[in-house]
């Protein structure tokens, strides 16, 4: 063991023959995940995608009611913590241990303010009698399907959410890695396949952004 | 390592992961952040049912943009391809079958306006 380590790289695993081999078998594993992750969401969008269809007028009200500014604000957000989040990759390439922890750090930041901005916006929703369930109220035509919305409203952007706090807590951890110099130029696999899941839950609301608060503002319906 | 980093192609550490410049990651920040004001002010023009293209033309081509420079897929192996393919087929599938049945369940099913 001792002998087959001074040969290796230290992080060489002996089942891989080398270091890239052993990254892209990494890498690979994070993609084949993310790929049950986008049929995962898959799934919310297609029934997203069927009711929308079917209750069009209703799904345009209900959207109405959504804040675009909070939303676009969180969009600028989440893509700004993408920026740090490859430049936390960057550092790692590059052997920077000080601008690594700067840029996880950074990152974590934007995704707990990404957090806090959609916390204003639940409550915003909870003020206005929208949290689907015996208290719901909508002034519109149809609050029945209105409430349906706003079922798939919150159980879409909460399990969004729901990685980007899974996200922040692997942050924290990759945090503390680096800052105990646990990367080098050599060895960051977990810095990069961490970034794939962040970047992944980046680009959920890439989509989430446009279809629930965007596409029925000029539609029928939507006119107050 | 330094070895390692000398021989390039298959000896170089880290094999998929390249090295890409900050400069090109704030470019694609800059186009992203671009396209979504894009994408807010194309909601608020009546492009009648293109209200909907736009905005998912918009969102694909920034999906892209991440997937290919953040994530660093325009760099990795065929084998990285093959299965985000496979993810987006399936996708496909789904979206695909079901738009199959509903769309084509006559006027009782489907009530626009």
């Amino acid at each position: 063991m001792a002998a087959a380590h001074d040969i290796h790289h230290p992080y060489l695993q002996h089942h891989f023959n080398d270091l890239e081999q052993q990254f892209e078998a990494s890498a690979l594993g994070m993609w084949v995940f993310l790929v049950t992750e986008i049929l995962f969401f898959g799934g919310l969008f297609t029934a997203y995608m069927v009711y929308r269809m079917q209750y069009a007028q209703a799904f345009a009200e209900a959207s109405g009611h959504l804040d675009i500014v909070l939303g676009g604000v969180n969009t600028g957000v989440l893509i700004g913590s993408s920026l740090t989040m490859a430049m936390a990759v960057w550092a790692a390439q590059q052997g920077r241990r000080r601008a690594q922890v700067t840029y996880l750090l950074a990152t974590i930041g934007l995704g707990a303010a990404f957090l806090g901005i959609k916390v204003v916006e639940y409550s915003h929703k909870f003020e206005d009698g929208l949290i689907p369930g015996a208290n719901f109220r909508f002034d519109g035509l149809d609050p029945i399907h209105a409430q349906l919305f706003y079922s798939l409203y919150f159980v879409m952007t909460g399990l969004h959410a729901l990685h980007m706090i899974v996200g922040i807590g692997i942050m924290a951890v990759l945090t503390w890695m680096a800052w105990r110099g646990r990367f080098t130029s050599g060895y960051h696999t977990p810095v990069e396949v961490s970034g794939l899941y962040w970047h992944f839950v980046d680009i959920v609301w890439i989509f989430l952004f446009p279809l629930l608060y965007l596409i029925d503002r000029h539609g029928p319906g939507t006119m107050h | 390592m330094a070895t390692h980093a000398a021989t390039g192609g298959n000896g170089e550490p880290q094999g998929a992961t390249h090295f890409v410049s900050p400069r090109l990651y704030v470019t694609i920040f800059l186009i992203l952040m671009v396209l979504t004001a894009v994408t807010v002010g194309a909601a608020f023009l009546d492009l009648g049912p293109f209200n909907t293209v736009v905005a998912l033309l918009i969102a694909c081509s920034k999906m892209t943009l991440v997937v290919l420079y953040f994530m660093h897929v325009r760099y990795s192996s065929r084998l990285t391809w093959a299965v985000i393919g496979s993810g987006f087929f399936w996708l496909a599938l789904l979206l695909g079958l079901t738009l199959s049945d509903y769309l084509t369940r006559g006027t009782g099913w489907l009530r626009y306006g």
